[in-house]
């Protein structure tokens, strides 16, 4: 089991983040330069399905996907702080387990609120 | 760090991304051959034999085809959303073990890119930028099915992240190390987790579908709502590279799941060979079950009809969460039981 990381062991990391970024930056160069270009007022406008689009994309949507949004970043990090936990398993013992079955209750309490609230519900 | 260590780093590198280009670009040809197969057609057959080069032709076709940003677009976030999809596509396979030490030139050499003790974090956290690049994609473009296909998307990723990392961290208890080398070693021989997390697999695969925007889970480019969801707007390789950071977050995955659940490169009987002959059937061993799984995720896409989206939401937050919750209790459970702590 391997005990420590160093940064020496990320150091491939970043060869492969740089030969990423390498690639991706190349495509769209290399396309942007290599590809006609043909403008013109119709064809410049966005894509449309037979009708005229009506004003711009920038409108606020439903309220259930900023909903969403919120109650992931509450729940992910309750997520997270299972983990370190699950790490060292083997090492708390029961006294590990109590505590995590007491943390899945607060987890718990907490959503069976936002579902009892209805926070949850699309179809109304 | 000595500088063969950094020269043959280096090599796995470069190997690793033209593997995962390959892989992905053929994934693209074999999908259109087992839909057609599936749905008893002929599929790609006139570039090459068997139609064969039709993904270089494509390819090639996506270089030079006019590379297009309407008027009303935000230009550099319409740019910048493609390049980050890939971008995360192609880091997350620096984490994988791909088999047993090989040795050449004298020197045992680990294929595994990167081995650090945070593994199956830094695999989450990278598919969590990918989020960006599809709502920074489908924003910028000022349309409103982009829109909504980037909303959608957004939404289902981050809520069937939830799942996938509760279900995810049954196995970090069994094998005690986020590392996924430490785990796929856990697994010697046939001791696959799958044995004894069959739920948790359940539910990561279906995630894992969900993550890769995938049928059934397809909504942020349902094609007849949406026309082509968040890459309604984009043409020539931007439209190219969310294409291909799909499919390679396809192969990812699939060996993401193969490493945590069936073995990773461990097969049965592993124990009869040595050295460099050990090494080689473990990468074979390994590209086996990573193509299984690339194979069930199209054969479910071309059996499987879409969900509707409160239906989705519906799956995610009130059924996936709560059976991984328990699911993690059980595993704590039956561990204590076993050792006797109870």
């Amino acid at each position: 089991m391997q005990e420590i990381s160093t940064s020496a062991n990320y150091i491939p990391l970043l060869l492969q983040i740089v030969v990423a970024a390498a690639f991706v930056i190349f495509t769209l160069v290399v396309t942007h330069k290599l590809t006609p270009r043909i403008n013109s007022d119709r064809k410049d406008e966005n894509f449309e399905c037979g009708i005229e689009a009506e004003g711009n994309a920038r409108f606020p949507v439903s309220v259930r996907y900023f909903m969403t949004a919120i109650l992931f970043v509450l729940f992910d990090v309750e997520v997270i702080f299972f983990y370190p936990y699950a790490v060292n398993f083997y090492e708390l013992k029961m006294e590990g387990l109590l505590a995590l079955i007491m943390f899945v209750g607060f987890f718990l309490v907490g959503f069976l609120y936002i579902r009892l609230k209805g926070a949850l519900e699309w179809e109304k | 760090m000595d500088t063969a260590m950094l020269i043959e780093k280096s090599a796995l590198v470069l190997l690793l991304f033209l593997i995962s280009l390959g892989v992905a670009a053929y994934q693209t040809y074999f999908e259109r051959k087992l839909a057609a197969w599936i749905q008893d057609r002929v599929g790609p057959d006139r570039a090459g034999p068997f139609g064969i080069l039709q993904p270089i032709a494509d390819g090639t076709k996506m270089f030079l085809k006019e590379d297009f940003i309407p008027a009303k677009a935000d230009k550099w976030l319409f740019i910048i959303g493609p390049g980050i999809s890939m971008f995360t596509a192609l880091i997350t396979s620096s984490v994988i073990p791909w088999g047993t030490n090989l040795n050449l030139f004298g020197r045992d050499i680990s294929l595994q890119v990167a081995d650090f003790n945070i593994g199956i974090l830094f695999v989450f956290g990278v598919v969590s930028i990918g989020v960006y690049g599809i709502m920074i994609g489908g924003w910028a473009s000022n349309n409103k099915y982009s829109l909504y296909g980037a909303i959608r998307a957004s939404s289902q990723m981050i809520s069937y992240e939830l799942a996938m990392g509760i279900s995810a961290i049954t196995i970090v208890m069994l094998t005690g190390s986020l590392s996924l080398n430490d785990i796929v070693q856990s697994q010697h021989g046939m001791n696959w987790n799958i044995f004894y997390q069959p739920l948790a697999f359940f539910i990561f695969f279906i995630t894992s579908l969900a993550e890769l925007n995938r049928a059934p889970f397809d909504l942020p480019e349902c094609e007849s709502e949406l026309i082509g969801g968040y890459h309604t707007e984009y043409s020539s390789m931007k439209l190219g590279l969310y294409l291909f950071s799909e499919y390679t977050s396809m192969f990812v995955s699939s060996a993401i799941m193969a490493v945590l659940f069936f073995g990773g490169y461990n097969f049965p009987g592993m124990d009869a060979f040595s050295g460099n002959t050990l090494a080689i059937l473990s990468i074979a061993a390994f590209a086996l079950k990573i193509f299984l799984f690339i194979f069930v995720i199209m054969w479910i896409r071309w059996t499987i009809p879409r969900f509707r989206f409160d239906q989705l939401m519906h799956l995610g937050w009130k059924v996936l969460i709560p059976v991984a919750i328990v699911n993690m209790l059980i595993t704590g459970l039956v561990v204590a039981w076993n050792q006797g702590w109870m």
